[in-house]
């Protein structure tokens, strides 16, 4: 039974992925009556929009990853450091965004959006109400996709800094004589890529399929463009999908590739390495 | 040219001036005063939560004092910070910059300083090559044993030239083989270079074979410091001699004329000596055993430690004694038997009035 058991567990989580893929494919390539073709995805890129929504789609996903790091390393960091009785509650509040669904957060945002103006016209913060919501590259969407990412990152980022002695190593760049903010870039980031990159990908992934708050906010990043385009062409939306779900699985081999990398010498050419996973070396 | 050829700057003077710590109610620091002469090793011992790695912070700056002052060569460098102070520390274990080669490792303090890389590289090789890890320069830490690790810790402690070099237990975490060695190499580094330092240990073996002094701490305070002969024949306090070696505590009569009476053996005492009863402190090896049919002792159990044995005592009025006997002596003495137990001709220490400590 066991014996068997993995392999049938397999092949079911394989039909399971591999069958809606497979029927996105055929769907996409087999137009009746003008049999196989690839008509579907060189329309693509000349689609009206497509272009346009995939670039801010990955401009939003950029900018959210940055600030989301920005404000979840330096706190992490500092809540291990220097006030480990805070980590639960850095905990509860980077998890909570989980519990809020995106159409109930949507909602809040549109409150105060709508509020600002009405309140604000006579001041300089009304520009700022605008400002953010200026389509070419709505800021907002990246705070509320902030705000929705916390909850991944600082996962990854806690399990990340479990793994290293943060103390330790800060202690040690600063008795070298790196300032603090020197030790964290110089001693403690290198040692977390693997979690950033983590982190990064997890938020670029959210981004990039992120539909509700963009759509109920009525601004046009790629996953509310491919639901638009299905409307109007169904195969070309399906082979949209299957496109940025490659893309998506490209990034992720690429990240995973560049974080298996860190350990491993830069020139090894004077000695025999040993293996990486062989650990310590003996005497 | 070798970094040993070139001007070291070293021989500080470290003066700890009413040093004060506590962490909430915990005090760590009880006004602590110490003076470490010029290139001299001291050593700060004693038990765990003692305060001894808490002053070992405060000296590296990674803690602040709430009183008190560290004077390095007549400078206050308590209000320095760590990155800006003339100290190194070589860590317990595990500091190492896990994404940084050997070489990159010593050279990190290199780095921060703006050295060139031709010249930090060079700096770095030499550093190896004197603490004996030449050609291992392009190792990551995960490459190196233990041992290997703190070398090169200790080579990344000794970049930047420090007056002072502080030393954090940084052999605990080796095997006892590798511990041996580098205690030595550790101490053959220092001395070649003459530079001020501190290391802090829990154990004694190790603070007596390397330090030209010891300081014994106890609850944030010093007992004692003085040199390793001093402190295990002449402790100043109790606590110093429970904690350093073995020490039997045997009830005696001081006779007021500054002998003592011990096991019925008449002993100068060494130091205030008063009348009456007192306790007095004996080391295992100046005790003799004797066995003898009558003998007021009873061997309770023995332990073989390679050229001597220690047999366990138990005397007919309830005192228990450990004495060291040679092991080629010791074969007669088996649990049970009855011996007679008299301290050797020698000075003896007496316990402070109320003996416990």
């Amino acid at each position: 039974m066991a014996r068997l058991g993995r392999p049938l567990v397999l092949l079911l989580a394989g039909i399971y992925f591999l069958v809606p893929l497979l029927a996105s494919t055929v769907f996409t390539v087999n137009i009746p009556g003008q049999g196989v073709t690839l008509s579907s995805y060189t329309r693509i890129f000349t689609a009206p929009g497509f272009t346009g929504s995939l670039l801010l789609s990955l401009g939003l996903a950029a900018a959210t990853v940055a600030l989301v790091l920005l404000i979840t390393v330096p706190a992490a960091v500092a809540a291990r450091l220097s006030a480990p009785r805070l980590r639960p509650v850095l905990e509860v509040v980077c998890t909570l965004p989980l519990v809020v669904p995106p159409v109930a957060l949507t909602a809040g945002l549109g409150t105060v959006l709508r509020w600002g103006p009405e309140k604000l016209s006579t001041t300089p913060l009304y520009q700022t109400f605008v400002a953010v919501q200026n389509p070419d590259f709505p800021l907002v969407l990246v705070l509320a996709y902030a705000v929705m990412a916390l909850p991944f990152v600082y996962r990854a980022l806690d399990a990340g800094l479990r793994s290293v002695d943060v103390r330790t190593l800060v202690e040690a760049a600063r008795d070298c004589g790196a300032s603090w903010p020197r030790a964290l870039v110089s001693a403690v980031l290198p040692n977390l890529r693997g979690t950033l990159l983590n982190a990064s990908f997890l938020t670029l992934a959210l981004v990039l399929g992120e539909f509700t708050v963009a759509s109920l906010l009525g601004f046009r990043p790629f996953a509310v463009w491919m639901v638009q385009a299905s409307g109007s062409d169904a195969r070309l939306s399906v082979a949209v999908s299957l496109l940025s779900l490659l893309l998506t699985w490209v990034l992720l081999l690429a990240l995973t590739t560049v974080g298996n990398r860190r350990r491993t010498p830069r020139s090894s050419r004077t000695f025999e390495v040993p293996a990486a996973s062989q650990g310590k070396t003996s005497r | 040219m070798t970094v040993l050829d070139q001007p070291v700057r070293t021989g500080a003077a470290l003066s700890i001036r009413g040093l004060r710590r506590s962490f909430g109610s915990a005090v760590a620091l009880d006004g602590l005063d110490l003076d470490v002469a010029p290139g001299e090793l001291l050593a700060l011992l004693g038990p765990s939560g003692c305060g001894k790695t808490t002053a070992l912070r405060v000296l590296g700056g990674f803690e602040k004092p709430d009183e008190g002052q560290v004077l390095l060569d007549g400078e206050d460098i308590v209000p320095v910070a760590a990155e800006r102070r003339d100290t190194a520390m070589v860590f317990q274990s595990y500091s190492l910059f896990p994404h940084l080669t050997a070489a990159d490792n010593v050279a990190f303090g290199l780095r921060m300083r703006k050295v060139r890389t031709a010249e930090r590289r060079a700096r770095a090789a030499e550093l190896l090559e004197l603490v004996g890890l030449a050609g291992h320069g392009d190792r990551f830490p995960h490459q190196l044993s233990g041992g290997q690790q703190q070398r090169v810790a200790l080579a990344r402690a000794l970049a930047l030239r420090p007056r002072l070099l502080l030393l954090d237990e940084p052999l605990s975490a080796l095997d006892a083989r590798v511990r041996l060695t580098l205690r030595e190499e550790i101490r053959r580094l220092q001395l070649e270079l003459g530079i001020t330092t501190v290391f802090v240990t829990h154990d004694q073996e190790e603070a007596l074979s390397m330090a030209d002094r010891v300081a014994v701490m106890n609850g944030g305070r010093l007992e004692q410091c003085a040199s390793p002969t001093e402190l295990y024949e002449r402790p100043a306090t109790d606590f110093v001699a429970e904690f350093i070696g073995t020490m039997n505590r045997i009830p005696g009569r001081a006779d007021g004329d500054g002998t003592v009476d011990v096991l019925g053996v008449r002993l100068p005492v060494e130091g205030p000596a008063g009348s009456g009863p007192v306790t007095a402190l004996v080391r295992p090896e100046a005790l003799e055993i004797e066995a003898a049919d009558g003998g007021t002792g009873r061997i309770v159990a023995t332990a073989f430690h390679g050229p001597t044995t220690r047999v366990r005592v138990a005397l007919a009025d309830g005192t228990d004694v450990k004495a060291d006997v040679p092991t080629h002596a010791a074969a007669a003495l088996t649990p049970g038997t009855a011996v007679t137990v008299r301290p050797r001709q020698r000075p003896v220490v007496l316990a402070a009035a109320g003996g416990a400590r």
